[in-house]
């Protein structure tokens, strides 16, 4: 049992935090009130190699570990988790590619990505379907030499920028989840529609659309695996992905704890710092407890996927518990910080705000806990 | 062409610095080491002349603790070739380091042509290692440097002085030079940088092998302590105008004899 970082691994977490530090931080309250895509800071981060950590070497990734891409994605989240979102979406969309793509897919479609900036959106939420992802509507007919795809998508992440799209459809939609399908689709194909960005409570950097589908034609050989096989592919995606997102909220919440501890200590009341009053010292001990046991959960999840362990029951223990501690964590950051908390001048607010959506994206925390009770009672 | 740098670990700069309960040294169990911020232009400038040529082969050298050697690793994955260590503790004094240096350079059998170093490390704020160096070496040294141009076996360096203005010379190399922040903008290392830098040979020697001992020491530490807590500020209250002739008095007075001021 070894509950240490690597040497590597503590180098990168270094490097990833004074990236956040240095490049994110000081920009992600602009970012955000101007609602603006962090294409730059996006770029850098790629041209340091944090970002597609999921890309094997063989593609001509780095060859990170999922612990080391939770690492890597808790520390740009604590620089700022709405930024984080775009560069994780990027994973979010190539993790089918590697999990289902065949070897010639693979080196067409993740290779690139190693070699200039590309982003990628990972098109699964229908306007109707968000939590029931087996309900999806979107059709994919078969028009001979090529895939026919018609219908809508909605939250789509890095949609306005995306170079790669990863879209699911149906073949069938009888065959319910047996008739889900993955395609490899260019943003720019004729019959493309690209909506609006969505105004968001948080994560306002991040670029939000909703994107039509008008009969787009997709070559044959960009289907993942074989019709049909879709919804594997998804669901082996969210495996890898749940930790990658509770890495996120973790960053947040570590975050929120870390600007607490310091404002704690500068803020006099009652004629001594604040951090000397037991009602604030047990939200802070409170931050801490959940921060460290979200962390053990997170690295467990991603461990196991590193292990080749299924760890479906796990990682939505990660996720659930990591966004839901994010989301108290940072309300409470906000009542440490009192009034000056609820004002835009302190970083605290945006936190609160950021926080909330990770409890709802990429399986809310409650659907986390039906495949939980799922998993257990089985 | 060969570059040498010379890097420090220092404590990072947030460190909560505690002297040890014999006062002989700081306490360095806990203590997060970084590599001296003004040693990072020094990489950097290194990295930059490598690149213009692509033979140049960059060596980053340090004296210190073995136990983590966070400043060579991280300028091997900024992209240095390949690195030197001299086990040694934390606390030698400027000569020593310079001997060391000197003894580590010529080790690796590799003939100088530019070594780079920071200014000044930033925990015992010392300024000397780069100049002792060079003139145990026999080398032509400039240091604060704030500029940088090589051509062919002459550097024209620029260095800050007071006022703001600025000295230019030309040195011939070899040369040693101590860098000032302003010179360039150092690179971040790469995630495949540190995973590339596992595998850069780091050679390693004790401070026999490369000549120093005990009787090199210049300067021993007799005492670390905190400085002393600022005593409470006096508060003198003016507002009656009829008072305000003796309490600026009495405050003068404070000033000279408490204070020694004025």
């Amino acid at each position: 049992m070894d509950f240490g970082l690597s040497t590597e691994q503590r180098e990168i977490r270094e490097l990833a935090l004074k990236f956040a530090r240095n490049e994110m931080i000081p920009h992600a309250q602009e970012y955000d009130e101007q609602g603006k895509f962090p294409k730059e800071i996006f770029t850098k981060a790629w041209e340091l190699g944090l970002v597609n950590t999921c890309i094997p070497p063989e593609y001509g990734g780095t060859g990170f570990s999922a612990v080391d891409g939770v690492i890597i994605s808790e520390a740009l989240a604590y620089g700022c988790m709405g930024m984080n979102t775009s560069f994780m979406a990027n994973d979010l969309a190539l993790l089918p590619i590697v999990i289902g793509g065949s070897d010639e897919q693979k080196k067409k479609f993740l290779t690139p990505f190693t070699q200039e900036f590309k982003i990628a959106s990972f098109c699964l939420t229908e306007p109707g379907n968000g939590s029931d992802a087996g309900g999806i509507r979107t059709q994919i007919k078969d028009g001979g030499d090529h895939w026919i795809v018609s219908g809508e998508k909605m939250w789509i992440t890095n949609a306005g920028y995306a170079d790669l799209f990863v879209v699911y459809g149906t073949i069938d939609s009888n065959l319910k989840h047996k008739g889900i399908s993955a395609l490899v689709m260019d943003p720019k194909s004729p019959g493309v529609e690209i909506g609006k960005k969505e105004d968001k409570m948080g994560h306002r950097s991040s670029d939000t659309r909703g994107v039509k589908f008008n009969n787009v034609k997709v070559p044959k050989e960009n289907m993942l695996g074989l019709p049909g096989e879709g919804w594997a592919i998804a669901m082996a995606t969210l495996d890898h992905s749940r930790p990658l997102v509770a890495s996120s909220a973790l960053g947040g919440a570590q975050r929120a704890l870390d600007l607490s501890v310091q404002y704690s200590k500068e803020r006099i009341q009652f004629g001594v710092p604040i951090a000397k009053h037991q009602a604030v010292q047990f939200m802070i001990a409170e931050m801490g407890m959940k921060v460290e046991a979200a962390r053990l959960l997170t690295h467990k999840a991603a461990w196991l996927c590193d292990q080749g362990i299924r760890n479906t029951e796990i990682a939505s223990y990660a996720k659930a518990f990591a966004s839901d501690s994010c989301m108290q964590i940072t309300t409470d950051a906000v009542q440490i910080y009192g009034g000056y908390g609820y004002s835009k001048e302190y970083p605290v607010e945006k936190l609160m705000r950021d926080a909330k959506l990770i409890q709802i994206y990429e399986g809310t925390s409650q659907i986390q806990r039906l495949v939980m009770a799922r998993e257990l009672l089985k | 062409m060969n570059i040498f740098v010379c890097v420090k670990q220092v404590p990072d700069t947030e460190t909560k610095i505690t002297p040890t309960s014999d006062g002989s040294f700081i306490e360095t169990a806990s203590i997060k080491w970084i590599m001296n911020p003004y040693d990072e232009f020094a990489v950097e400038q290194a990295l930059l002349i490598k690149t213009s040529n692509p033979a140049a082969n960059v060596t980053v050298v340090r004296v210190g603790s073995v136990k983590d050697t966070e400043a060579l690793r991280t300028a091997m994955a900024m992209g240095a070739d390949d690195a030197a260590l001299v086990e040694a503790g934390d606390s030698l004094d400027s000569y020593s380091i310079a001997k060391a240096l000197k003894g580590a350079i010529e080790k690796t059998g590799k003939k100088p042509d530019i070594i780079l170093a920071g200014k000044q490390a930033i925990d015992d704020d010392a300024l000397q290692v780069p100049q002792i160096l060079a003139q145990m070496l026999n080398l032509p040294s400039v240091s604060v440097i704030v500029g940088f141009e090589l051509n062919g076996t002459t550097v024209k360096v620029k260095r800050e002085v007071e006022g703001g203005a600025l000295e230019v010379y030309e040195v011939n190399t070899p040369v040693v030079l101590a860098c000032n922040k302003g010179l360039n903008t150092p690179r971040y290392a790469s995630l495949p940088g540190i995973m590339k830098a596992k595998k850069k040979p780091m050679a390693q020697y004790s401070l026999a092998d490369v000549g120093v001992s005990d009787a090199d020491r210049r300067v021993k530490y007799s005492q670390f302590k905190l400085p002393p807590e600022k005593p409470a500020g006096k508060k003198f209250d003016a507002t009656d105008a009829a008072k305000q002739k003796e309490v600026v008095a009495q405050v003068v007075s404070l000033l000279r004899t408490e204070a020694k001021v004025i």
